[in-house]
């Protein structure tokens, strides 16, 4: 834990985005955004009507993780209510405070410490024991609250009584006291989603079902190639289309509006635009040599001094890993509706942030931000920066043309083509060891491209909509060599956790990153940076256990200190009956299909879930085909909120994990993006054959609440990568790990 | 054109282009929730209904083919007050995340286990190999779709 860090994430509202230490981060420095209400004022967070009805107010929304359900049981138990007491209203400009971006597995971090959302329902419940004393005469410690009820037994008083639907006018007290989590009945327990009933019948309402009186249906028409601006639109290609209502060109931006979905495909499909092809491409083939030779911002996130010269001379071991360009690839192609009259715009969106949605809205409309609404509708699970931001710049500006409220949903392609990748990577590792087999020095070296990023407060041009409008992405500042590093802080999981800076033995080490323009847009995907460098971290630690014939969860447990990491890690190593040996398995054959087991560790973002898993496969040696079998996920992210909750995230995190891992490749040949649809971009599907999965969860009850979104699924490549070279002595160091490439691994095995 | 659909028991004549996929008469003439546009290529399952027992994916099929059959959504299987048994099931094992897929894994699951009750845990997984859930809620989905098999087989 890094007390700083933490401290600062919770004081502080916005967040700055940029580059940072070869990968995109968002760190906060600054306050909510002018109009949000105020981040200390009880009266922002919490409402109590006459009839003791509870409100709660949110910045932080559900995306699908459950983080709605667990905020209303934190404010229902810090109240004393029943779970259904509590209406939770999040992310809507005009009602609720600016908690910056739903994202980075923040918002348990932000909410359910000591500060904003459970300091607010620490404060009301103090308040209103304090009023009660006052009402009945009876000293507050004599007290007790049950279901909105305030008694000392014999006399009583309900929070309506006391608050009459007024105002608290009262700041959020820094001192009042959250229940402790050993006390809880509401909070940390698995109640079930209340969505979960209108969800499975269709009666739920998605960004994609936003119905408005006139609404009419737009549709963009993108360019077909990386980089292409417009030369023509000839109008008349479409001239006396049935229902077409308008046809929409503003710099590269071109739309379509029609009366109905069908008509505005039809029109959007129609209409004859020229385009001026964009550079070409590099070859995907060689894209991780290309990275290495590009202009670079470099940044030294750690560097001990003396690694040059510990590695000189000594037995060397060397690895570079490659991770491929992945998509957030949302189940449904991303939505939103725009209603922009005059000079006044309502949109519905389902974005990552109202309160940066309406600053940029307001960029791209021209108008004051003070006159747009964000209201937050659900859309298809994101897992980043998909597609929503853009498409709902793309509503607004066609609703804007028309003077009409209008929905657009981009296609499958335009989704795929444009969104903001996971970047790509490659990671140099290099490390020596000492005769009793510790590691004495670590060097590690990585390159990744970046274009764009979330739009944040003020960069519209982050993302392919305001691009084409003519909005600039964030500078790119080449920057060699790099200045000496500063504060530690290993948001990016750049820094192997055996460094000593974070939460391991090894004082020798360096990390430096390159961070190299891309030519496709790029943002945060679920574990940004922190699962590739993960990936290439656990499988290096593999390499360097199997160097010394040692165990590889005891050699990795022999080089962390920190007693959380090495408890989540022997917790997985136990349910999983981990056996203790070092890999390759002594007598695994080098034909037909063979088990093994790998395992992987890691502290997230330096702060932020313990978890370690352990993965068991089988490969067939002669298909290259693996099964993976079981995975044990185990997690320690403090007190659990709902374990169901944590469960169904650290079941669907090793999953998407795995599908990140065998298949999912941003693919391109030398002027477009090639991966458009599902044939094309590989995701598992329900019917493979789905490894059974243990979560252990680890519930400490006395420490913070820590992010649980994005664990499982930074380990996966890692222990599934070092299963298949305990099963098979072959190492593989480049997802996707498809059948080609692990049998090119068991070919060129020793 | 008009164009006559029958969607969960209720018949409705609309002006159409007979070409119109049925995913866009179903959600945006008749307001359903239930089928969703996934891809519009019929490779993800967001679209799916229920077509004379068979599973479709209603972004690849005309209105004008749909005419006359009665079509089945989501919301013609139950209500969240008195939900299908494949419906409770998906509660029972709490399996979502965001939710935008359940329309295809639950209308593709009782389309295939109505007629094939006894299946097997392989004959389920290959028809549900064209069915993408991206939050990977797998393990609880096919939990789910298991429940609902036993009760079928009954």
């Amino acid at each position: 834990m890094n007390p700083s860090r933490r401290s600062f994430l919770k004081t502080s509202g916005a967040l700055i985005v940029g580059f940072s230490a070869g990968s995109l981060t968002v760190a906060r420095a600054q306050g909510p955004l002018q109009g949000s209400p105020a981040m200390n004022q009880l009266d922002s967070w919490i409402a109590i009507a006459a009839d003791g009805s509870i409100t709660a107010y949110s910045g932080k929304e559900e995306l699908g993780q459950g983080i709605s359900t667990a905020q209303a049981q934190l404010v229902a138990e810090e109240l004393s209510v029943p779970f259904n007491r509590v209406k939770l209203i999040y992310c809507d400009t005009a009602l609720t405070p600016d908690q910056a971006h739903t994202s980075g597995s923040q918002s348990h971090p932000t909410n359910f410490n000591s500060g904003n959302l459970a300091q607010a329902g620490a404060t009301a419940r103090e308040l209103l024991f304090r009023m009660a004393s006052e009402r009945l005469g009876v000293p507050a410690d004599r007290l007790t609250a049950s279901d909105g009820v305030i008694t000392n037994g014999s006399k009583s008083v309900t929070y309506g009584q006391l608050v009459q639907g007024k105002k608290f006018n009262l700041a959020l007290d820094p001192q009042a006291k959250r229940k402790p989590a050993s006390t809880w009945t509401v909070l940390g327990k698995p109640i079930a989603r209340p969505d979960l009933p209108d969800l499975v019948t269709g009666k739920f309402e998605f960004v994609h079902n936003v119905r408005l009186p006139g609404m009419l249906h737009g549709r963009v028409v993108r360019p077909p190639l990386v980089g292409a601006t417009v030369g023509s639109v000839d109008e008349s290609s479409v001239a006396g289309m049935p229902d077409l209502q308008k046809v929409v060109v503003k710099k590269n931006f071109v739309g379509v509006v029609a009366e109905k979905p069908w008509q505005a495909i039809q029109a959007a499909g129609k209409l004859k635009v020229t385009w001026n092809p964009g550079p070409p491409l590099p070859d995907q083939a060689t894209i991780h040599d290309t990275l290495r030779k590009q202009p670079a911002r470099d940044t030294l996130m750690v560097d001990s001094g003396d690694v040059d010269s510990k590695l000189s001379g000594a037995a060397v071991v060397k690895a570079t890993y490659l991770h491929p360009y992945q998509m957030h690839g949302s189940m449904g192609s991303s939505c939103a509706v725009a209603d922009v009259q005059g000079e006044k715009a309502t949109i519905y969106s389902a974005t990552q942030a109202v309160w940066y949605q309406k600053n940029t809205s307001a960029m791209i409309l021209g108008l004051k931000p003070e006159n747009i609404r964000v209201i937050f509708r659900r859309g298809s699970g994101c897992y980043g920066v998909n597609g929503a931001d853009t498409v709902t710049y793309d509503a607004a500006i066609l609703s804007q043309a028309v003077g009409k409220p209008v929905r657009v949903q981009l296609t499958r392609k335009d989704e795929m083509a444009f969104e903001n990748y996971g970047p790509a990577y490659a990671i140099d590792q290099r490390a020596s060891l000492d005769p009793s087999g510790n590691i004495t020095t670590w060097d590690h070296e990585s390159w990744s491209p970046g274009l764009g990023n979330r739009p944040g407060t003020n960069r519209p041009g982050n993302i392919i909509t305001g691009s084409l409008l003519g909005f600039p992405p964030a500078d790119f500042a080449p920057r060699s060599p790099a200045p000496p590093p500063g504060a530690f802080n290993n948001n990016s999981n750049a820094v192997p956790s055996y460094f000593a800076a974070g939460t391991g033995t090894v004082r020798s080490g360096r990390v430096l990153t390159h961070a190299v323009e891309s030519r496709f847009w790029t943002g945060p995907l679920r574990s940004p940076a922190r699962l590739q460098n993960t990936f290439a971290h656990e499988s290096f630690m593999d390499e360097l256990a199997a160097r010394v014939k040692a165990d590889p969860v005891e050699f990795r447990l022999r080089h962390i200190r920190d007693t959380r990491l090495k408890e989540v890690l022997q917790a997985a190593a136990k349910t999983a009956n981990w056996e203790t040996r070092p890999s390759p398995k002594a007598g695994n054959r080098k034909t037909g299909t063979m088990s093994g087991r790998g395992a992987a560790c890691v502290l997230y973002e330096g702060d932020n879930g313990y978890t370690a898993l352990v993965a068991e496969i089988e490969v067939n040696q002669d298909t290259g085909k693996i099964v993976v079998k079981r995975m044990v996920a185990s997690s320690d992210v403090g007190p659990i909120s709902n374990p169901d909750g944590l469960r169904n995230q650290v079941e669907g995190g090793a999953l998407q994990g795995l599908s990140r891992c065998l298949g999912e490749e941003v693919t391109w040949d030398n002027e477009k993006i090639t991966s458009v649809d599902w044939r094309t971009y590989h995701s598992l599907p329900l019917g493979f054959e789905v490894p059974k999965i243990e979560a252990v969860l680890i519930n400490r009850t006395e420490g913070e609440a820590m992010g649980a979104g994005e664990t499982s699924i930074t380990l996966v490549a890692a222990a599934i990568g070092n299963a298949i070279f305990d099963a098979t002595g072959a190492r593989i160091r480049q997802v996707p790990f498809t059948a080609e490439r692990i049998k090119a691994a068991l070919a060129a095995r020793a | 054109m008009a164009i006559t659909l029958k969607v969960n028991g209720r018949t409705h004549t609309l002006d159409l282009d007979p070409a119109t996929p049925l995913l866009y008469a179903l959600s945006d003439d008749l307001q359903l929730n239930g089928p969703k546009f996934g891809c519009g290529l019929g490779q993800c399952g967001a679209c799916t209904v229920i077509v004379k027992g068979q599973a479709v994916r209603s972004c690849v099929t005309t209105v004008k083919s749909a005419e006359g059959s009665d079509i089945t959504t989501l919301e013609g299987l139950g209500t969240p007050e008195k939900p299908h048994p494949i419906q409770q099931a998906f509660v029972d094992e709490r399996a979502a995340q965001c939710g935008f897929c359940l329309n295809g894994v639950i209308m593709t699951a009782k389309a295939f286990l109505d007629k094939n009750p006894k299946a097997t845990e392989a004959e389920i997984q290959q028809a549900m190999s064209g069915v993408l859930c991206r939050c990977f809620t797998h393990v609880r989905m096919l939990r789910a779709i298991q429940m609902y098999g036993k009760a079928v087989a009954r």
